[in-house]
């Protein structure tokens, strides 16, 4: 599987990804300065974790007018896999590659710890190596990461199979609508998600549930 | 003329610099003339206090700063120690106490910015921030507000240039409700040939100036530093600095990516007192001379004269000097990310700081009058008499597991999970210990080694005893980091002290720098790096000594750590170290009997050594994955924190009664282990053959701490109230009564 890294001149979560794709693809994912105009050709694009232009309008909203994200765009629209993580997320979802939007936290407090996901469906290019219903373990780390999309629009996703992940019931750390952690587009190759599969790949950080994302990715993608 | 050189200086101006009639003397004699404005703003804030030392520079002298592992000490932007394999740590901790009181998110998140730029400016990749923080009582009107503040600016400056807060500490005492105190700690990486010092040695080179637009900001803000406060203090808004984390993000990668060519002879950040302390340092240490053309400063507003550029404080700045014809390189690179870059003077032979503006001459002056002709003060001082160790009264009868509980939800020791889940602290995905252990762990990138970070001071006992409580700070220091396993290294220390013009005051310096300076020697422990904060106090009201250390030590194999949680059902628990029941100046005397009292616990370093050096080698053999070191609260606290920590409960006998200076004693040099059963009886045999006192006092298991002959208290009574201690304190339902 061949990836590349989107980097933002405030990603900072860049070399993590870098980091969790190269020890589990065996390959060093491209990585792509945000002023360049294309993507190399790979199988899978990540949008990583941070603050892309260091965010003091709303997340996202700068990176997703970025010259790098026509091309993001024109690759989703054709069809290869999108990683939003986080940052990443906010920024498809300014693009308009994902419905709804990150708002502030509910709290309105920053949040960093690891929360209880619920995997809502495994029939995904990002999740069909977990079980439906299977509990993981991920950390978040985020100021806006409260989803939000109005009644209709949750019930299509649902519907439609597109939460594939769910904070567990008592542990949603930002109020998110419906527990909601991370969806897919309607075609089904671009997911965005809060929590930070990457930061779980490592069992001496306390976690490695955050593999069998990647390991969905390579066993489609390969 | 430019009008600020041609102003004639009034005994008024030369006060409201913060300059006494004796030392404006002195900068007329050394310059052979009186100064103008401008040339009078440098030397205000070059002697001033914040930049100067001079009321510590003759005692800071003592200490001990030389072992072979040091690479560099104090002197430079940050000291730098060898870990091996070719790395490098780079670390530094640094106060932002006034600026913080006055605009706390601002006043915090420069200060974790300004402390980041010290040690990248050096060519490092900062991988951990720590800091430690006091604030003035809980039920304050300020206190909760300069809290949310302060923890925002911590979190909304380092989680946006992605560098993982991993810990720290938070006191509260009155004597800090004037006059909060925000130490941020910065340690980074980098390989040993790739280490940027501040010396622009040889003339004819391009000074440069990188990264933000010079504004009106933060002017004066090393003067305000050196100064104490009173009720006008808020007016001095304006003397604050506004951060942009985004930009230092830039300026970080820039400078890391200029730093991988070979074209910087020098570089330095622009921080307390801006361009004129970043050009006078790098001058003196070069033995050059600079030459600053101020025509060519990127500057944010118009009409600035020389006197505000020279002072101002504006954030994300750097000046480097680089190799003749290196310019267009090191340019292509700022401006790839987007950040100004001017080439602003050139390093001369003459040994003068020359400042031109508008084709005229606006300062010139020598060197040497900025940094070694600076005051050195000798100032008088007391020492404190120590104080006897009387054991206090306390009421033998109280039950002791109530006790325990209140102490867990009291403002000093409940969880700090509140704050800490602020900050990102797993960002770069290295951080193994995250916070709320003995010391962070952070893993050196793509190796297999570790370093542990911990920064402490207990300031109670430094007000009793400054000589013992600040051994004591650099003693508990070491033993959280010998507590996960790592050999400790070298610290920095950040010196918090009221006004050193008063003889107590100083007293209190000069004991807790020679504290410092025997713990330090005895542990083996240098330091390299430091910075003291003065004049700390709020109508005359100092606050408690705070000499904070932050030290770092090194984990060989980060397979190979311990942490405070119990992991298993039916281990031993065995405490090392000597247990007298020292109950003076102790928690429990302050929370549970309502006194201030008594002596500080004294620290033998010998035995010190000898107990961490045994846990230690315990836990590198792998035989030991369970360790807390015991320090506010002593044992009971430490068990219930390790109980609470694993979720597993434990069982305590002891072969005497249960009294309440064994339980909550504060005797020092001892930690608490849980060991496999099987094991147990290996551990105490080698303790003894290494002249260590240990004791096996029960064993883990249950939900609950049960007490022989005191009874139990279930995991969740004592958790929630851990837990609810610091929402509570914030959201003001549970306000204590005022101490």
């Amino acid at each position: 599987m061949k990836s590349a890294v989107i980097v933002f001149p405030a990603s900072n979560c860049d070399r993590d990804a870098q980091t969790a794709l190269t020890a589990l693809t065996g390959t060093k994912p491209f990585m792509v300065w945000h002023g360049d105009t294309e993507v190399p050709d790979v199988d899978l694009i990540v949008l990583p974790g941070g603050f892309s232009y260091g965010d003091y309008l709303r997340c996202g909203a700068m990176a997703a007018q970025s010259h790098i994200m026509r091309d993001v765009k024109k690759k989703a629209d054709a069809g290869v896999a999108v990683l939003g993580i986080c940052n990443g997320f906010q920024v498809l979802t300014e693009a308009g590659l994902l419905p709804g939007a990150l708002m502030r936290n509910a709290d309105l407090k920053f949040v960093c710890r690891p929360v209880e996901l619920v995997i809502e469906e495994s029939q995904s290019a990002f999740t069909r190596r977990y079980s439906k219903g299977e509990h993981v373990r991920f950390p978040v780390a985020h100021g806006e990461g409260n989803y939000f999309a109005d009644d209709a629009t949750l019930d299509r996703l649902e519907g439609e199979g597109r939460v594939l992940f769910r904070y567990a019931p008592g542990d949603n750390p930002n109020g998110s609508a419906r527990n909601i952690a991370g969806i897919l587009n309607e075609k089904r190759n671009v997911l965005g998600l809060m929590p930070h599969p990457e930061r779980a790949s490592d069992p001496l950080l306390g976690s490695i549930s955050g593999r069998p994302l990647f390991q969905s990715l390579i066993d489609t993608l390969s | 003329m430019n009008e600020s050189s041609s102003t004639a200086i009034t005994p008024q101006m030369v006060r409201e610099h913060g300059l006494s009639p004796s030392e404006y003397a002195r900068i007329n004699e050394l310059l052979g003339r009186a100064p103008n404005l401008v040339e009078l703003g440098i030397f205000s804030v070059m002697w001033s206090e914040h930049c100067s030392y001079k009321s510590t520079r003759a005692h800071l002298r003592k200490l001990p700063t030389k072992a072979p592992w040091v690479l560099q000490g104090p002197g430079e932007n940050a000291g730098v120690i060898d870990i091996g394999d070719g790395d490098a740590c780079i670390f530094k901790m640094e106060s932002h106490n006034h600026p913080s009181f006055i605009e706390p998110y601002q006043g915090a998140a420069t200060g974790v910015g300004g402390i980041m730029r010290d040690v990248f400016t050096m060519g490092a990749r900062p991988v951990a921030m720590m800091n430690a923080l006091r604030f003035g009582e809980p039920g304050h009107p300020k206190t909760r507000h300069l809290i949310s503040g302060v923890v925002a600016g911590i979190g909304g400056y380092g989680n946006c240039m992605g560098v993982p807060t991993v810990g720290g500490e938070v006191n509260f005492h009155r004597s800090y409700n004037g006059n909060i105190l925000v130490n941020a700690m910065c340690v980074g990486l980098a390989r040993q040939d790739k280490i940027f010092l501040s010396a622009a040695k040889g003339a004819g080179n391009p000074v440069v100036y990188v990264g933000s637009k010079t504004g009106r900001d933060g002017i004066h803000g090393a003067t305000m530093a050196s100064a104490e406060f009173n009720e006008d203090s808020e007016e001095k808004r304006p003397t604050v600095q506004v951060g942009d984390p985004f930009t230092e993000k830039l300026l970080l990668e820039a400078c890391l990516e200029l730093m991988a060519t070979d074209a910087i002879i020098a570089i330095q950040d622009m921080g307390a007192a801006g361009l004129t302390s970043s050009s006078a340092e790098m001058g003196d240490k070069g033995g050059s001379g600079i030459e600053l053309n101020l025509d060519h400063v990127p500057q944010r507003e118009a009409n600035m004269t020389a006197y505000d550029m020279m002072l101002s404080e504006s954030q994300e700045r750097m000046l480097a000097v680089l190799k003749p014809g290196r310019e267009a390189e090191a340019e292509r690179i700022f401006k790839k990310w987007e950040l100004d870059f001017a080439v602003i003077g050139i390093t001369t032979d003459t040994k003068r700081l020359v400042v031109k503006h508008k084709g005229a001459v606006v300062a010139d002056m020598p060197i040497t009058a900025l940094s070694d002709e600076a005051p050195v003060y000798q100032r008088p001082f007391t020492r404190h008499a120590p104080r006897e160790i009387v054991q206090p009264r306390f009421d033998p009868a109280r039950p002791v597991l109530d006790s325990l509980l209140k102490l867990l939800a009291s403002p000093d020791l409940c969880s700090r999970r509140w704050i800490w889940e602020q900050y990102d602290y797993s960002v770069m995905a290295d951080t193994v210990q995250a916070p709320g252990g003995d010391a962070a762990i952070v893993r050196v990138h793509g190796t297999n080694k570790a370093l542990a970070i911990s920064t402490d001071v207990t300031p109670r006992y430094c007000k009793a005893d400054p000589f013992e409580g600040a051994k004591q700070a650099v003693a508990e220091c070491w033993r959280n980091l010998s507590a996960v396993g790592a050999l400790p290294l070298a610290v920095t220390d950040n010196l918090n002290f009221g006004n050193p013009e008063r003889p107590e005051t100083m007293g209190e310096i000069v004991g807790a720098i020679d504290g410092i300076g025997e713990a330090c020697r005895a542990l083996d422990f240098p330091v390299v790096s430091g910075n003291c904060s003065l004049y700390n106090e709020t109508n005359g009201e100092p606050i408690l000594p705070t000499p904070a250390i932050g030290g770092v030590g090194l984990i060989k194999d980060v397979a190979r750590t311990a942490t405070i949680a119990f992991k298993r059902d039916g281990d031993t628990l065995i405490l090392i170290g000597e247990t007298c029941g020292h109950l003076g100046q102790s928690i429990y005397l302050r929370e549970i009997e309502g006194r201030e009292e008594g002596a500080a616990p004294p620290v033998d370093l010998a035995a010190e050594k000898r107990c961490g050096d045994f846990v230690r080698s315990l836990i590198e053999q792998g035989r030991l994955d369970t360790v807390h070191d015991l320090s506010d609260g002593g044992f009971l606290v430490a068990i219930a924190e390790m109980a609470m920590a694993g979720g597993i409960g434990a069982q305590i006998s002891l072969k005497e009664p249960a009294s309440v200076p064994f339980l909550f004693g504060e005797d020092q040099g001892r930690y608490l282990l849980a060991v496999p059963a099987a094991g147990a009886a290996f551990i105490l045999e080698q303790a003894k053959a290494a002249g260590i006192t240990a004791s096996s006092l029960g064993r883990t298991g249950g939900d609950k701490i049960a007490l022989e002959g005191a009874g139990e208290m279930s995991l969740s009574k004592l958790r929630a109230a851990h837990e609810n201690g610091f929402p509570n304190l914030m959201s003001g339902s549970e306000l204590p009564p005022k101490n």
